[in-house]
């Protein structure tokens, strides 16, 4: 069994669209290393970027799933296997039972229209010399999903208000537009295909707090009315929080705990999930006032050189002598709750 | 008691080809010393160009202070030439930037940009100031600085490096530092090292900090008082508990209301603020806020509202500041 695969008889928020559908991505054994290499020549290999080391999960039909973690800890890179924008190292991905790793480009393309991306920046996703309605239409017409123009154009404008902006913005260029706007347009570009399963790779954390409520919002109705499924990768532990059904925690290439949503932020187990949460200051003096909060030392060790046993393990407070032998494996400590440390 | 800083009707402007961008249109706010202040508000309203008018760090063509005064311990600084203000700029007034990245100098090591100020300011030797280098970045939670100070930026983390510059903001021994949105590059866990150190270090040396940030989680936290700004004025001030307890703007309720709190229950649905903030160059005669406000009234698309008191030490510029408390419930 693949973590959390318990964890869905329990995620009552599932039943607001339906019950729990069928496991759509399942990814096994998921490694990523980028190869350093020295001299023009011969390219000789002087060590490896171990980004993604050893990741398993899956996500349900409907389900949003959160990947939180630090800067550099994998969750982009884990995203980009997924697409296929990287060929994994080892490791297998699974959508709708095909393993993605297998296929070649054209077979992929099938695949492509069903998984899409939103990314981080709306400042650099989108291509500055085209108007906003070319790059709506673009995927429509390369999948050849209607060959009519005129459909096609009519199509872009029900896109362009479902996300909330004016048809009329189609003939505009992406300068014009705020921040707001572009993820805005982003999303929908994401949608000309009806895919199944959206990758949202930290889609707001570029915008200012009164619009990422906006666009937040936006996910979720879309979510609901298209019934799509999420993978949700993002630092913001209490937007991920708002969003998702079950998350995961990354930590230098590895998930070092994954549980249901409300069972991880109410009773985290791992000391980085721990320590995490602890970090993020809330908004309001009173509580901060009497919060006492446990902030871990150092910093996050390098992905070419980590350390051996538990990766977590010098910054960890409550480390042992065996931390630094043995990797935990994610083990399940309670239905549902994956945590990958022996201590706990 | 004066305050430290005291800034007066501050009006900085940039003469842009599409029109002027009055960026910071008239705001008043103090110091006073010791004190954390923290000025809040999205890109765009006017925070950062507020802090660097003080510093005399306005890049002038396009920019310009039209009007106002800024007095730091009494004197005011709109007016003195370069020589004078570099004397105070480093010296009396420290500053820290969003970027440790790119506020570095990446080709002169971390000791030379250290000693630098030093030996400028305090007329010290250059043995003297590494010596005192060494002794701030151990402060700072260096470790190993005796070697660090041969060492570049890029060696560096992003987090050490926002370590170099607090070190960097604290060696002259200044009254006031001014942080412009000191953690925001930083992941969450450094985030809260460098705010702890933040603060232990300016309650320790009783030097006062103005933050500017965006996260009201951080304010929260580090702020004795609140200036909140929106599209080049500030619309509400008070102690942070007020501010959050009882907020007296819309934008201000509206911003508090719109994220996601761990340590609440979770909401259904997140309340936004609707639209977007306004174009600066083309404000009206009324409130700056309006488009986007739940609790206009007619009055408030003739006359802009002045910042007034509504409560001890609480102001807030707004019509209808005494009709939000119904609102929320």
């Amino acid at each position: 069994m693949t973590p959390g695969a318990s964890a869905l008889e329990s995620g009552d928020r599932l039943s607001r669209n339906g019950e729990a559908g069928d496991v759509l991505v399942d990814v096994k054994g998921l490694k990523m290393h980028f190869p350093i290499t020295e001299g023009i020549v011969f390219n000789k290999l002087v060590g490896l970027v171990k980004a993604v080391d050893g990741v398993d999960f899956h996500i349900r039909r409907g389900e949003t799933l959160g990947l939180v973690g630090e800067s550099g800890c994998g969750k982009t890179t884990t995203g980009r296997c997924i697409l296929q924008l990287e060929r994994p190292t080892q490791g297998e991905i699974f959508f709708e039972g095909v393993d993605l790793t297998k296929l070649d480009q054209v077979a992929l393309r099938e695949y492509r229209q069903k998984i899409q991306v939103i990314f981080q920046d709306p400042y650099s996703s989108l291509n500055p010399r085209m108007k906003i309605g070319e790059m709506i239409d673009e995927p429509m017409y390369v999948h050849g999903i209607e060959p009519d123009a005129q459909k096609r154009k009519q199509r872009v404008s029900e896109l362009l208000s479902v996300c909330g902006l004016n048809p009329k913005m189609a003939d505009r260029y992406p300068h014009e537009m705020s921040g707001g706007q572009r993820q805005r347009v982003g999303i929908a570009r994401a949608l000309s295909l009806e895919p199944d399963f959206i990758i949202c790779d930290e889609p707001v954390s570029a915008l200012d707090v009164s619009i990422q409520a906006q666009i937040i919002n936006l996910l979720e109705d879309l979510r609901e009315e298209y019934n799509l499924t999420y993978l949700f990768i993002a630092h913001d532990l209490s937007v991920v929080r708002h969003l998702c059904h079950r998350v995961a925690v990354m930590y230098l290439g590895r998930i070092v705990e994954l549980a249901d949503c409300d069972d991880l932020y109410d009773n985290p187990m791992h000391p980085y999930t721990r320590a995490l949460l602890s970090a993020v200051p809330v908004p309001d003096p009173e509580v901060e006032q009497g919060r006492d909060i446990r902030i871990v030392t150092g910093e996050v060790p390098s992905p070419i050189n980590p350390p051996s046993g538990c990766v977590f393990h010098p910054r960890c407070p409550i480390a042992v002598e065996s931390c630094s032998k043995e990797a935990p494996a994610l083990r399940e400590i309670k239905p549902g709750h994956w945590v990958a440390c022996t201590e706990v | 008691m004066s305050a430290l800083l005291e800034i007066e009707d501050l009006r900085t402007h940039f003469f842009t080809t599409s029109g002027v961008v009055k960026a910071v249109n008239g705001i008043s706010y103090d110091v006073q010393e010791g004190e954390t202040v923290a000025i809040v508000g999205e890109s765009g309203c006017g925070k950062s160009v507020s802090a660097l008018s003080v510093l005399g760090l306005i890049p002038n063509p396009p920019g310009r202070i039209v009007g106002g005064a800024i007095r730091f311990q009494g004197d005011n600084l709109i007016g003195l030439d370069d020589l004078q203000i570099r004397n105070i700029r480093g010296r009396q007034i420290g500053m820290i930037f969003q970027e440790p990245m790119t506020s570095l100098n990446p080709v002169l090591t971390i000791g030379l940009q250290l000693t630098e100020t030093m030996e400028h300011h305090l007329g010290m030797d250059r043995a003297d100031a590494e010596k005192k280098a060494v002794e701030y970045l151990r402060l700072v939670g260096i470790s190993e600085p005796e070697r660090r100070i041969r060492q570049y930026p890029h060696h560096l983390s992003g987090g050490m490096r926002q370590r170099v510059m607090i070190a960097m903001a604290l060696c002259c021994e200044p009254r006031l530092i001014i942080a412009d949105e000191p953690t925001t590059a930083l992941d969450v866990t450094i985030q809260a090292q460098i705010l702890e150190l933040m603060k232990n270090l300016t309650k320790r040396l009783g030097v006062a900090l103005i933050i500017i940030t965006h996260n009201l989680g951080v304010v929260a936290r580090y702020a004795d008082r609140v200036n909140v700004m929106y599209a080049g004025k500030i619309i509400e001030r008070g102690l942070a508990a007020d501010i959050y307890r009882e907020p007296r703007h819309p934008y201000t309720l509206g911003l508090l209301s719109s994220v996601p709190r761990l340590d609440q229950p979770r909401q259904k649905r997140l309340d936004p603020i609707d639209g977007q903030p306004p174009d600066l160059t083309r404000l009206g005669e009324g409130c700056s806020f309006l488009p986007r406000c739940k609790f206009a009234v007619d009055r408030c698309e003739s006359e802009i509202p002045p910042l007034e008191t509504v409560g001890n030490g609480h102001l807030s510029a707004c019509w209808e500041n005494e009709n939000l408390e119904t609102a929320r419930g």
